[in-house]
């Protein structure tokens, strides 16, 4: 059994194969290739521009690639191509085997919904029938995400922007996920939220041994959270790396010049 | 006079010939919501343009038309309707229940069992069971395509949550024929179990949003629900203050405003019949009719 699950983290969950996407001449991502290993965290660093948000909704099949292609190891152990796959498998997929969430909390929740139905719904969604067992499982999934119990039927507009965001995170997790997409997670939040956002994030990671792809501007939170980090510019990847090695001894000059843009704390 | 100034029941052949092949496709695929091209009818929209289509375009010069609006037959809504056909079909109109084979209702199923000549026509305002949840129809119709329908119960889980049942009392969700998930336009969910393996054909028309449904006779109709939480149609605890019933839909009438009311059948066939058969509740109908009669008369 161990070596069983030793063989399956030594193989890649997520590959991507020199993944292009142009917009009539303007080329959004160029030649992106790449493999995530289970429990991996990944940041994708780079200013606004650079690509990073497209490659992000490559990855996640949410956007036809131009060139390229991308592959997932599935839940029971086939490596399948992205584009192959029909609607429903991907949507399917996308509710139960991945998470996505969203830089504004209410592109990824339903605000008009209690916080409950919000997290029990990707559980509906696969078939769930029991009223109190659905209840249950949201009311534990709110208390992990430090959602006060007696919250759990409020609408989620009636919550804090860091409340919403931590609500996200509880809807996505809630079906045991493998991996999760994130897009800026912490825009838009004030710094003492980001630290608490961030410290639950890296703890999540860490207990259910997801594989996240966080694309973020703020190399704190690559710091914070990541193990490996990309650096695009203009669509390419142009460095790659550990995160403290990257951070540390940036080699590339745009890299070293995103590294020192940072204040010294 | 001379030459009549409507084709047979309004509607002009081609229109009724395009409509019909909505039907068929609607009753082919059971729940499935058919787009088709509604046209303008000589009434608002609201008031049964829908049903009215529906109705014209299966309407024989052999069939037996009744039209009922909220079960009852005397309403404003159901008398023109019903005038609307005699005037432009005319087809024979009857209010029993039992002698109709085309039955054009609004928000009721008759209290007495359907039979297998019988075709049932529903006014249906939003044909969408999903739409207040998710307002984009191309998102509405993936879902429906992929049958994807854990949204459905989100509302259901909604109510639980905050009133400790299911208050849906009317429009309340079936899964038809084990596939797609319908409105059944707003009756009252004690009528929902009616619908499930009814001998008669089920049609449903929405004249405003453009689509029509059926649910072809013998078809399991499923109301959706939670394990914990099961399906319970809902009724007013009380006899028929007329006919006594114990088992049929009950309106609440407002008598005066010291706080009376009376609760009576809301299918006023059923209830007549009822009375004609020597049925009589606590209260009596002859003193009301009397006042109107002598209203009319004097």
């Amino acid at each position: 059994m161990v070596d069983q699950n030793a063989l399956e983290n030594d193989e890649p969950l997520l590959v991507a194969k020199s993944l292009s996407k142009s917009y009539g001449r303007i080329a959004a991502c160029r030649e992106v290739s790449f493999a995530l290993y289970p429990g991996e965290v990944l940041a994708i660093v780079g200013e606004s521009g650079s690509g990073k948000s497209t490659l992000l909704q490559l990855l996640s099949g949410q956007l036809a690639a131009s060139g390229g292609h991308v592959s997932y190891r599935m839940r029971d152990g086939v490596t399948r191509d992205l584009a192959t796959l029909g609607e429903a498998e991907r949507r399917f997929l996308f509710r139960t085997d991945w998470g996505f969430v969203h830089q504004d909390p209410a592109q990824g929740l339903r605000m008009a919904v209690s916080a409950g139905a919000n997290v029990g719904e990707r559980l509906m969604a696969v078939g769930w029938n029991h009223y109190g067992r659905i209840r249950d499982t949201a009311s534990d999934w709110l208390t992990r995400v430090e959602i006060d119990i007696a919250r759990i039927d409020d609408a989620p507009r009636t919550y804090s922007g860091g409340m919403r965001q931590r609500l996200q995170i509880a809807r996505n997790l809630v079906t045991e996920p493998r991996l999760v997409f994130m897009d800026e997670p912490t825009g838009g939040l004030d710094v003492s939220v980001q630290a608490r956002l961030l410290d639950l994030v890296r703890s999540l990671v860490a207990e259910l041994g997801l594989a996240v792809i966080i694309v973020t501007h703020d190399l704190a939170v690559a710091r914070l959270l990541s193990h490996r980090v990309m650096v695009m510019k203009g669509g390419r990847v142009i460095e790659t790396g550990l995160t403290d090695q990257v951070l540390d001894d940036p080699r590339e000059p745009y890299t070293q010049l995103l590294v020192s843009s940072i204040l010294p704390p | 006079m001379n030459a009549p100034a409507y084709n047979f029941a309004y509607l002009d052949e081609q229109t009724k010939r395009m409509i019909r092949r909505a039907i068929l496709k609607a009753i082919a695929i059971p729940g499935y919501q058919v787009p088709f091209a509604s046209r303008e009818m000589p009434m608002p929209y609201g008031w049964g343009t829908g049903g009215v289509q529906v109705t014209a375009a299966i309407l024989g010069p052999e069939d037996v038309l009744k039209v009922i609006d909220q079960g009852s037959d005397d309403t404003t809504n159901a008398i023109s309707i019903r005038k609307f056909f005699a005037k432009t079909a005319g087809v024979a109109t009857t209010t029993a229940t039992q002698d109709a084979t085309v039955i054009q209702t609004r928000h009721r199923i008759p209290e007495t069992s359907l039979h297998a000549n019988q075709v049932l026509i529903y006014q249906v305002p939003i044909p969408e069971p999903l739409r207040f949840l998710e307002p984009r129809e191309t998102e509405t119709r993936r879902m429906h395509a992929l049958a994807e329908y854990g949204l459905m119960h989100v509302k259901l889980y909604e109510d639980i949550a905050r009133f400790g049942h299911i208050a849906t009392a009317y429009a309340y969700p079936v899964k038809v024929n084990a596939r797609y998930v319908m409105d059944p336009s707003p009756t009252p969910k004690f009528d929902n179990p009616k619908m499930d393996n009814c001998p008669a054909l089920q049609l449903f028309g929405a004249g405003r949003e453009k689509r029509i449904y059926a649910i072809p006779p013998y078809t399991q109709v499923v109301s959706l629900d939670f394990e914990d939480h099961p399906f319970e149609p809902y009724r007013f605890n009380a006899p028929c203050a007329l006919c006594a019933a114990e088992n049929s839909y009950l309106d609440e009438i407002v008598t005066d405003d010291k706080g009376g009311r009376m609760f009576v059948c809301s299918d006023t066939d059923y209830c007549e019949g009822r009375q004609a058969a020597g049925h009589h509740g606590s209260l009596s109908a002859a003193p009301y009719k009397e006042k109107a009669q002598e209203r009319d008369h004097g």
